[in-house]
């Protein structure tokens, strides 16, 4: 077993930067005036020539980084999840993706889990809003090395992506040594072929115990990481369909807009089978501590589990 | 103030109004196919269009994407018609592509595309986001040493928008002294003058505050814009020219009138328009 490391998505989202920093003069940060939270702070301090806090006005900010990414530069911009997609919305699709600017979006606190802020800096809104816009890559990594992976792919590759970036803490569950981070695929991390769970984010942890657990008691369950949402992997999503004929997705979103949403895009079109959706059902969060709010919400493995019960005794 | 021999001649002069004249006629050749489209804020901010792409900017129609060209960003990005004009008379392509701006397949959008249409650097129409974009340009510019300077203009009730202000705090704190905004002021917007909808003005002392160098001018007259230019160049600071303008200038029933923000000439419309102005041509070619 690989050394866990818990750490927030957040942060290691701030050391890759730094580290193809590093590689590539052209990569410039933007913040907006949440850089210690989003922790551009790590980038700030290694490349201040590269930083630019452009104060509480995201609108700008967003702008700002489609004029630097047409005139050649590859900029980041963070904030948190509500204001990154929220407040810069149309900026985003009008004066980035329309124009298909190399621009990395990264939302950082997103989901349920920013906790005692509540729910207006909670955003469970983000993977769906974001997801509409043509040509937008969605990625949202689950753990410290996915994170690193994902945010150095997403700075090679030329086109706008959102990146979505937890607050808390978590334990990493992938293996550096043999874990790698394709463009556009799912990863299957628990093979089964009785049900298959497809989870995203900081959920994909909390099913990996769920099946594990379900894994011990003679179950077979099949889970799937998706860390990109747009383009979504429909290959081992309609793969998955066919030979288990029964899906639950997990995430900390609305279930509106999402993973759910962009499962069944597949499945419905292609190979139609139930799908039950965990996440937070069409409601505003609320204050609290985000592991306390992740268990009501039901997005931890003691639900998720159940969940997964509940579907298999359907079959 | 430019003096003597480094202000423009009356013949120099004389070839920009011929110029801005054709544009005039392109937008209203643009509009009036479309059968949609904004003549009104074309037709004022034809002089200035002009003067950016033959007297200001260091630009090569041969090489729309040289990465050392001055950039400009058109915020009120509704008013391409005349920019197209001048962008066909430059050379980036055919005049004949205004006769089918906005229709299906042209490479002439109903509002400035970057990825459609040499010569246009970057896509805009949402109003506010131009200037901001404008000042990521700079932002780059200045972060490779270069000496490319960056214009965009926006109008009026555009600075009605939040992210024009956010922009302008932006550019200034950055230090952005190659910026130049240029802010066509018609006073009127879609609903009404700008000060019976939004209430923008003063703009001279908005974009003071907010850390710019100001010059207040006529639009229309080439040697303000000039001596303008000049000065913006000269500032150690972000430059803002807040020009005054006739909105609809050059079409008698279209100057000044609310009406003719984002309508198009009918059949009979466009035959006087078009009289109207290939008569100045003309004069202006005597």
């Amino acid at each position: 077993m690989a050394e866990i490391i818990t750490k927030a998505t957040r942060v290691s989202f701030g050391e890759a930067l730094c580290e193809k920093a590093a590689e590539n003069p052209d990569i410039i940060v933007l913040d907006a005036d949440l850089a210690a939270a989003t922790n551009t702070s790590i980038f700030a301090k290694a490349y201040p020539d590269r930083f630019f806090n452009c104060g509480i006005a995201e609108g700008n900010m967003i702008g700002v980084a489609a004029g630097l990414a047409a005139a050649g530069k590859i900029p980041v911009a963070a904030s948190f999840a509500m204001f990154a997609t929220g407040r810069a919305f149309e900026q985003i699709r009008n004066s980035v993706a329309y124009p298909r600017l190399n621009v990395k979006i990264a939302g950082s606190h997103a989901g349920i889990s920013t906790g005692e802020d509540g729910a207006t800096h909670q955003c469970l809104e983000d993977i769906g809003i974001m997801r509409t816009i043509p040509d937008m890559v969605v990625l949202n990594p689950a753990d410290h090395w996915e994170m690193k992976a994902a945010t150095k792919a997403a700075l090679e590759y030329d086109g706008p992506v959102y990146i979505r970036l937890g607050r808390l803490a978590v334990d990493s569950f992938n293996d550096p040594e043999t874990y790698t981070f394709e463009w556009g695929k799912g990863i299957t991390l628990e093979e089964g072929n009785d049900i298959t769970v497809v989870a995203t984010g900081l959920c994909v942890l909390e099913s990996l115990k769920a099946v594990r657990e379900l894994k011990a008691e003679g179950r077979s369950v099949r889970l799937i990481n998706i860390h990109t949402i747009k383009p979504i992997d429909r290959e081992i999503i309609l793969k998955a369909a066919r030979e288990t004929g029964r899906i639950i997705t997990v995430e900390e979103h609305n279930v509106i807009g999402g993973l759910a949403d962009a499962v069944c895009e597949v499945t419905s079109a292609e190979c139609p089978v139930p799908v039950r959706r965990i996440g937070v059902y069409d409601q505003f969060g609320y204050s609290g501590p985000a592991k306390e709010l992740l268990d009501i919400f039901g997005l931890t493995a003691p639900n998720i589990k159940k969940v997964i019960e509940e579907e298999l005794a359907k079959k | 103030m430019l003096k003597g021999e480094d202000m423009m001649t009356q013949s120099e002069i004389r070839e920009l109004q011929i110029l801005a004249s054709k544009a005039r006629i392109g937008a209203i050749i643009g509009t009036f196919n479309a059968k949609s489209g904004h003549p009104g804020g074309s037709l004022s901010a034809a002089d200035m269009f002009t003067y950016l792409y033959y007297k200001e900017m260091n630009v090569d129609p041969t090489r729309p994407d040289w990465e050392d060209r001055d950039r400009f960003v058109l915020s009120k990005g509704h008013c391409c018609p005349s920019l197209y004009a001048i962008l066909a008379l430059k050379g980036y392509f055919g005049w004949e592509e205004l006769s089918v701006l906005r229709h299906v397949g042209a490479m002439l959008q109903g509002h400035p595309d970057m990825k459609r249409t040499p010569g246009v650097d970057m896509s805009s129409g949402s109003l506010g986001q131009g200037i901001s974009a404008a000042c990521g340009m700079a932002l780059a510019a200045k972060l490779d040493r270069k000496d490319w300077r960056v214009y965009t203009m926006l109008g009026d009730g555009e600075c009605e928008e939040g992210e024009v202000w956010e922009a302008a705090m932006f550019a200034s704190h950055k230090g952005l002294d190659n910026l130049t905004v240029i802010v066509d002021v018609n006073g009127l917007q879609i609903d009404g003058t700008t000060a019976e909808v939004g209430g923008v003005e003063p703009l001279d002392t908005k974009f003071e505050s907010f850390g710019f160098d100001v010059a207040v001018i006529d639009g229309h007259d080439f040697n303000a814009i000039e001596d303008a230019m000049a000065q913006a160049k000269a500032s150690s600071k972000p430059f803002a020219i807040i020009m005054k303008t006739v909105k609809g200038k050059g079409v008698s029933f279209m100057e000044n009138q609310v009406g003719w923000h984002g309508k198009a000439p009918n059949a009979e419309q466009y035959e006087i328009a078009m009289a109207e102005l290939e008569a100045q041509l003309k004069e202006l070619e005597a």
